[in-house]
């Protein structure tokens, strides 16, 4: 059943004419070409397709494109601003907080959805709140460093 | 940036101005490992250019080898930084080609920097040669003058300079490797530095693209019929109401049957609308019986190694110990699954592969399709985790072909349930050993038997006078049919975590024996000065307090060589009696790879070890039954996770005289046994099966 849907991603509205049953994430990848947003398991048990739903970290390989409907949506093409970094992205980035980098993008977007909801994280709090985020090249050691400096990095004012 | 466009043909670099490096097939083929030689295709005569100087000063550099997330895009461009003395900016690499790059079997064993750094180095060195002979008639001074930094040569005594650049412009100059002198490492700037990864920007940002992101005007995504185990035929097959979906086509070629669309997931909802009758999978053993079957389906023991007289050292010996260590199959599980776009036009074929093994599979496109080799191009993209699963790339061929079919350029990303399924497994085994300790609590006897998972540094390297080292069957092929029910191959370090579980775990049982600290008596039997120097190492950063096991501490260690790495793991687990779950607290790892060209890079590469290898040791093994692979996805397939994270400390030991070994794969070969030894010192019995699941250790502790 086609019908058309209105959201905002990425800052800007933008409006598509599909099945809104369709997951957000093949929308993206296909109908939008944006690639960021990965596939890995397409059942909810990787994040590698995490994306930013109104604050809310969520898995678009489980959620339908019809249940976005008038709400801003963030994707890892949208974190950086004017060229710049987001402070989340520059801490993978100094830290190497990667390595094939094809969790990466959920990575970051997981741990940005965490720090709006808790910038004081503690590693604790951010071991738990990434578990279920998997990396098979054992990337977490640094990916946990590299939240923690985003933390300290955006308390002090880096923050947007 | 258009994909199409991405890259230089051939042609294109042969007749650009510049400097071109060339270097002979003989000198390539030493970077290769020569068991798989025989795979080669007749090489090209015509062309294996490393590097090229352009007249804007950009060096490229053209490798068969790929980017999996080990860092080689980076460490080889730093080798080549190195010895043509240009910024690390500078240098672009353009890696797994077959259009542009040299003929390269594929990206594994840890071989990139091992092998191929020294042809690399010495490519630089002879550009850098060439181009100050350039600067000396340019500046009219002695070659031997002249300095350079960052691609700009100087003369210091009349202070003029020149650019790599400008010495190149609107010249074609080509030349062949040959003999220039190598940097020593005192004057190394790049080497044994650590700069940002040359992948990181497009990682971070979400713009890295990996096979399945290409987008090409007009591309399908196709999904395919699949058998619901192995050796299933189909019998029936109703795609009606799947050819009803608006855009979807259908394509049947024989047994491939597949629905493609325009978006993926309209494909997929298309494939489950195929009604398809499949006949009975054989049967085969499961994952209990499959280490009989093993022993009985094995080809004959070959010798690998053998000294002294096994006669002997039964007679010297007053305990003998055997025991059987097993593991099952272990999937690779890289994050992104196989990955393919295909183009086929007419006669032309490009495919766009997420794959360790470009050129082999240009060959099996080639024949798929029966299109001679040169009309095939295989651009490697970034690759999403390898690990040796994308040695084979089915994938790719299955995107080729379907593209010839369809007319139009075509996506194949395999679900998860096709990634278990048509994974290249890391081989169940079997491993015998039999050992003697003689009146002085020394090793004279060491009998090691290993089946199924092959030969590669099974041979002992403590000093035994007696001993003898076999094997049968293996990772690499060659085996019975049905010995191995499923495709078995190179998985991270392949033959290695096997055998090193089995050694490992054996000599600490001997030391548990004779009530001695279990490095002391590794260091006993040690006479090689690196291996004795990484364990020490990784003692001394991890406070090894010298106790016999079990002493309830819960710390185990574990030696090896990789292909001339050393490595020695230390690691320290708290075991919950009640229900059999093991967290590991911490793991020290020291390494001698000889000369480390990025440190950050071989820490990445120790961490990264470590972490995979808790699930090996842990929780990783396939289940199956029947043909059928009972592992679909993450939920019963358990990876380790944050939750899973020890306290990780890596101690690299300089070493830059020797060459340098690699370092993707020696960091996990210890985890097995060094977990294994620790289980055991906290609870006093030991595991001789991987992986160790909570199950199993409440079934230990049961019978103990
Ligand atoms: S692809 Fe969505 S959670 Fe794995
Ligand atoms: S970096 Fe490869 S899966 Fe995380």
């Amino acid at each position: 059943m086609q019908s058309t849907i209105s959201f905002r991603l990425n800052g800007k509205p933008i409006q598509i004419r599909t099945d809104p049953d369709r997951s957000l994430l093949w929308v993206l990848r296909c109908d939008l070409g944006l690639t960021g947003t990965k596939f890995g398991c397409g059942a909810g048990l990787c994040g590698a397709c995490t994306v930013v739903v109104e604050k809310e970290a969520v898995r678009a390989c489980a959620t339908s494109v019809g249940s976005v409907r008038n709400k801003q949506v963030l994707t890892i093409e949208g974190l950086s601003r004017n060229g710049r970094l987001h402070p989340i992205q520059q801490a993978f980035l100094e830290q190497h907080a990667f390595q094939c980098g094809f969790c990466t993008p959920g990575m970051i977007m997981n741990a940005y959805a965490l720090l709006l909801r808790n910038p004081q994280a503690t590693r604790e709090e951010i071991i738990r709140a990434m578990d279920d985020n998997l990396c098979r090249c054992g990337s977490h050691p640094r990916i946990v460093e590299a939240i923690e400096q985003a933390a300290r990095t955006m308390r002090a004012g880096g923050a947007r | 940036m258009k994909p199409e466009a991405s890259q230089l043909t051939r042609r294109d670099i042969l007749a650009a101005p510049g400097l071109l490096i060339l270097i002979p097939l003989e000198e390539l083929l030493g970077t290769q490992e020569p068991a798989r030689l025989p795979q080669r295709p007749a090489y090209p005569e015509d062309f294996n250019a490393y590097l090229r100087i352009a007249p804007d000063g950009r060096v490229t550099c053209y490798v068969g080898k790929v980017e999996l997330g080990q860092g080689a895009m980076t460490a080889l461009a730093q080798l080549l930084a190195e010895e043509l003395d240009v910024a690390l900016d500078a240098v672009t690499m353009v890696m797994g080609d077959t259009e542009s790059c040299p003929w390269d079997m594929g990206t594994f064993g840890s071989l990139s920097v091992r092998q191929f750094g020294p042809v690399l180095r010495a490519a630089g060195a002879r550009a850098r040669a060439v181009l100050l002979e350039m600067a000396a008639e340019r500046l009219n001074a002695p070659a031997g003058k002249l300095e350079v930094s960052e691609g700009v040569v100087r003369d210091p005594v009349s202070g003029r300079r020149i650019s790599y650049g400008e010495l190149v412009q609107g010249k074609r100059i080509e030349r062949r490797l040959d003999q220039a002198p190598l940097k020593t490492p005192g004057s190394f700037r790049v080497i044994g530095r650590s700069p940002q990864r040359k992948d990181a920007l497009e990682k971070v940002t979400g713009r890295a693209r990996y096979a399945g992101d290409i987008r090409l005007p007009g591309m399908l995504h196709a999904r395919i019929l699949r058998p619901p185990a192995h050796g299933a035929r189909l019998e029936r097959v109703d795609t009606s109401a799947a050819e009803k979906v608006p855009g979807v086509r259908l394509i049947r070629d024989g047994e491939l049957i597949a629905v493609l669309h325009e978006q993926r997931d309209v494909a997929e909802r298309a494939l489950g609308m195929i009604r398809a009758e499949w006949g009975r999978a054989p049967e085969t053993p499961d994952p209990e019986t499959i280490f009989e079957h093993l022993l009985r389906t094995a080809p004959p023991l070959r010798g690998v190694h053998e000294a002294g007289s096994l006669e002997e050292g039964a007679r010297l010996s007053k305990d003998i110990v055997e025991a059987r260590y097993l593991n099952g199959y272990v999937a690779h599980a890289a994050l992104e699954t196989h990955s393919a776009t295909a183009h086929v036009e007419g006669d032309k074929a490009t495919v766009w592969a997420g794959t360790q093994t470009p050129f082999p599979l240009r060959q099996q496109v080639a024949q798929a399709l029966g299109l001679p080799q040169q009309n095939v191009r295989i651009i490697t993209t970034y690759v999403g985790g390898g690990f040796g699963g994308k040695s084979a790339s089915r994938q790719a061929i299955e995107a080729a072909r379907l593209s010839k079919l369809a007319g139009r350029p075509v996506q194949v990303v395999w679900d998860r349930s096709e990634e278990f399924f048509f994974d290249t497994f890391r081989p169940a085994a079997v491993v015998r050993v039999r050992a003697g300790l003689d009146g002085a609590g020394r090793m004279v006897l060491w009998e090691f038997d290993v089946y199924g998972a092959g030969d590669r540094e099974a041979r002992q390297f403590y000093d035994i006078p007696h001993q003898r080292t076999r094997s049968a069957g293996g990772w690499s092929g060659g085996n019975p049919p049905g010995m191995h029910p499923f495709a078995v191959g190179p998985w991270r370090a392949p033959s290695v975590n096997t055998n090193t579980f089995a050694r490992e775990s054996h000599v600490d049982t001997l030391a548990s024996r004779l009530r001695v600290d279990p490095v002391e008596f590794r260091l006993r039997h040690l006479s090689d000065p690196r291996m004795r120097r990484v364990l020490e190492a990784a003692a001394a950063r991890f406070g090894w307090k010298p106790a016999p096991a079990p002493s309830g501490r819960g710390v185990g260690v574990s030696c090896a060589l990789y292909l001339g790495t050393y490595v020695a793991v230390m690691a320290e687990v708290a075991v919950d009696k009640a229900t059999g779950r093991v967290q590991v607290r911490r793991v020290v790892c020291a390494q001698d790879q000889g000369l480390v060209v990025n440190p950050d890079g071989s820490r990445q590469q120790i961490e990264g070890g470590i972490m995979m290898g808790l699930g090996y040791a842990l929780t990783e093994e396939v289940r199956f039954r029947g043909g059928h692979v009972l592992d679909h996805n993450f939920d019963t397939y358990a990876i380790p996770r944050f939750s899973w994270m020890p306290r990780i400390e890596a101690v690299l030991l300089d070493n830059p005289e020797a060459p340098a070994s690699g370092c993707g794969e020696p960091p996990i070969v210890n985890m097995g046994a060094a977990l294994a030894n620790a289980v055991h010192d906290a609870l006093g019995v030991r595991l001789l099966r991987l992986p160790m699941t909570p199950e199993r250790i409440r079934e230990a502790l049961r019978k103990a």
